[in-house]
């Protein structure tokens, strides 16, 4: 990223860090968590401790990070390097993102950028048609559609969480991630010491991956009705009896149909049911034990959005709630062939324009790479 | 305060119970070196020759004397304490884990009463921290506790997806529950012999202790590990040596890659032994099969590394770079 553009974004992220310190707290058992920073343009410094809220302040006054991270992971000795920081245990971790779910509604936000000379297109095509270049960057821009989804995803990872799973949801925290996905927290002393592989294996479970015929009732053969799941079951037989026959009356049509058609025609149908039931997170996230995740109050810099809790989900405007940056008009030359909503009002598109633009929506433009200071 | 009787002691004879038991029958190892305990000798080196053969010692509870059963096992131990030989010890470790997860299944599953299920489930509270209890027909643990054994197990039935859950707990059947902690209950007995320090024995255990090294001779030398060997196979050796159960398409991956490298069925067979299902005719006749010595006469290749990836078999290292199939495993590796 160019300089010009770097001061921009790190004065308005400065005015945020030094206005809005009361979005922005350490983490419970901070002194156990390791922290690292990224700035723009370099690399992460990690092994960081950062003891309270003051110290945090105090970091993002100094150096103005592009972004802030925390572990999820407790140690005896955080700042040290891994081998010997002594992994005492960690939150689990969840990260739902709108890019992983496949939406239709995606290609109608997503702008191609040439590599070469910056210029976007909503239309993909081989070649750019201003330099030649076939080598493009895609750009997603906020999009209503992808939160409303990714939403859904929340709501089904935490009613597993709480049913199957015994957690409490005063131990769950749900995030916005600052871009365009949201991030779970949960703080639940049975599952902290679990290691990488058992995670994975929650995760299997959350996502209804690696189900098999036999545990639902249906075998290779002599398949009875009596082992299929019911409606009172709980848990995923429970889910999936719901599934297969949708009311009770048609559970005796349902179930001639199932033990017809045998072994492999379930399996597919299992399949279809982790597609629209199974929890759609990213497995590398949670299964990962020394990850440094974002800090919630913190600024996102693909977005200029922040990562913050939301209250209430299904009321929750990304758009209007995460968008903290300052108001001041701000004059950038923006090359955005989408129009984009934050706050509430409308912004382009731009075709290679100088436009006075208020801060947030200028560094918006700035980190997705649409725009320039000047 | 939990009784514990001798009956359970015999069935149990780890517990930390059982020493007590001994020391209040005021009978020292010097005594146990008279004539008149020859029986309990020959039946503790007895159990260590069953045991070493892959094979689970069987006591009759009913019919037997209880304290010759207690008595031989902690004799079995000072034997193999003093003849050192660890391949012993292991193998005894795990064959007496197995005695004693029949047991522990039988106590699990018979006695439904409150009365008689405390013993089972008290001896997997305090050997391994795992709280189990009682739901209707079914035995229920935390769902972490299931997790951190569960994950070891390569069969996708033991995927908590293919568990039933509910309310952070997991439903397991009284099988189930004793599989799950089967390493634990190996490696909790192979620690106890461990820490069992013996300075000087009977003048009449030492001919025993002598036999028990000469018979260690014997397995010495039955399966070859080579560390030429790629990962797979070598995860799947490991596995069989822990006694832990390997898919049967680990099983066929260890047959045809050593049948590849000129291994004979006779020398690939012991390898199963340690299988919680071993039968030694149906593994020679299904290595035969594999070889093509046997049947429709086809010789089985080793399976393909993205083969093996499919079944969750491949765990490659950096080694296996530029190989699609195991036995091309090393042979690469000296390009300069
Ligand atoms: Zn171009
Ligand atoms: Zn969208």
């Amino acid at each position: 990223m160019n300089e010009k553009n770097i001061l921009l974004i790190e004065s308005a992220f400065k005015e945020y860090y030094f206005n809005r310190f009361d979005l922005i707290h350490v983490p419970q058992k901070a002194t156990e968590r390791e922290f690292g920073y990224q700035k723009f343009n370099s690399g992460m410094t990690r092994h960081l401790v950062v003891k309270n809220d003051k110290d945090l302040h105090l970091l993002l006054m100094k150096e103005v990070p592009s972004d802030v991270y925390c572990s999820n992971a407790y140690y005896s000795f955080p700042s040290l390097p891994m081998s010997e920081k002594d992994w005492k245990g960690a939150d689990l971790i969840f990260d739902i993102d709108a890019k992983d779910l496949a939406l239709s509604c995606r290609k109608d936000h997503t702008v191609f950028k040439c590599i070469s000379c910056n210029n976007p297109t909503i239309e993909f095509s081989q070649q750019c048609s201003k330099c030649g270049s076939t080598k493009f960057e895609t750009v997603s821009v906020g999009c209503k559609n992808c939160i409303s989804e990714s939403k859904k995803e929340v709501t089904k990872l935490v009613d597993i969480l709480t049913t199957d799973l015994n957690v409490k949801k005063e131990q769950i925290e749900v995030y916005f991630s600052g871009n365009e996905g949201f991030h779970v927290r949960v703080t639940n002393n049975d599952y902290e010491s679990l290691g990488s592989q058992e995670r994975a294996d929650l995760v299997d479970y959350l996502m209804f991956n690696g189900a098999i015929p036999e545990s639902f009732g249906i075998k290779r053969q002599n398949n009875f009705k009596a082992s299929l799941p019911t409606f009172e079951e709980k848990g995923w037989r429970g889910r999936v009896a719901h599934k297969l026959f949708s009311s009770k009356s048609k559970v005796p049509k349902a179930t001639r149909e199932i033990i017809a058609s045998g072994y492999s025609a379930f399996q597919v149908q299992l399949e279809e049911i982790k597609k629209t039931m199974g929890v759609k997170v990213d497995p590398k996230v949670t299964m990962d034990i020394h990850r440094i995740f974002r800090l919630e109050g913190s600024i996102n810099s693909k977005s200029g959005l922040s990562k913050i809790q939301c209250e209430d989900l299904n009321s929750f405007d990304p758009f209007l709630e995460a968008c903290l940056l300052g108001n001041d008009d701000v004059n950038v030359m923006v090359n955005c062939p989408l129009q984009i909503r934050l706050k509430n009002k409308k912004f382009g598109p731009y075709n290679n324009e100088i436009v006075s633009l208020p801060k947030y929506a200028a560094v918006y433009m700035l980190c997705k790479g649409l725009g320039n200071a000047v | 305060m939990l009784k514990i009787g001798v009956k359970d002691l015999a069935k149990y004879p780890f517990l930390t119970e059982a020493g007590e038991y001994l020391r209040n029958t005021g009978l020292s190892l010097e005594q146990l070196g008279h004539p008149d305990w020859q029986p309990i000798v020959e039946k503790a080196y007895g159990r260590i020759v069953v045991a070493s053969s892959g094979q689970i010692y069987g006591s009759d509870l009913e019919a037997l004397d209880n304290d010759s059963e207690l008595l031989s096992f902690l004799v079995a131990i000072i034997l193999l304490k003093s003849a050192g030989i660890a391949t012993l010890i292991r193998r005894f470790s795990l064959a007496e884990s197995r005695r004693a997860e029949r047991y522990l299944q039988q106590d699990l599953w018979i006695s439904r009463d409150k009365k008689n299920l405390e013993l089972p489930l008290k001896i997997i509270q305090d050997l391994f921290a795992v709280n189990v209890s009682i739901d209707n027909e079914d035995f229920v643990i935390k769902v972490p506790d299931y997790l951190q054994r569960a994950v070891h197990f390569h069969e996708k039935e033991w995927k908590l997806v293919n568990r039933r859950v509910a309310n952070g707990l997991v439903y397991l059947s009284a099988h189930e529950t004793v599989r799950l902690i089967r390493t634990e209950l190996g490696e909790y007995i192979n620690g106890k012999i461990q820490s069992v320090n013996v300075d000087s024995i009977p003048q009449s255990f030492r001919h025993r202790v002598d036999d028990l090294v000469t018979l260690a001779k014997k397995f010495s030398d039955t399966v070859y590990v080579s560390s030429e060997y790629p990962p797979c196979v070598k995860h799947g050796i490991e596995v069989l040596e822990k006694g832990e159960n390997l898919p049967h398409s680990g099983r066929f991956l260890l047959a045809t890659y050593l049948l590849s490298k000129g291994q004979t069925v006779d020398q690939i067979a012991p390898l199963f032994k340690n299988a919680p299902d071993y039968n030694e005719r149906t593994t020679k006749y299904q290595l035969e099969h594999i070889s093509g010595s046997s049947g429709s006469g086809t010789k089985y290749q080793c399976p393909s590394c993205e083969k093996l990836r499919s079944e969750s078999l491949c765990f490659a290292t950096p080694d296996c770079d530029g190989i699609i199939n195991p036995v091309q495993f090393g042979k690469r590796r000296k390009n300069p």
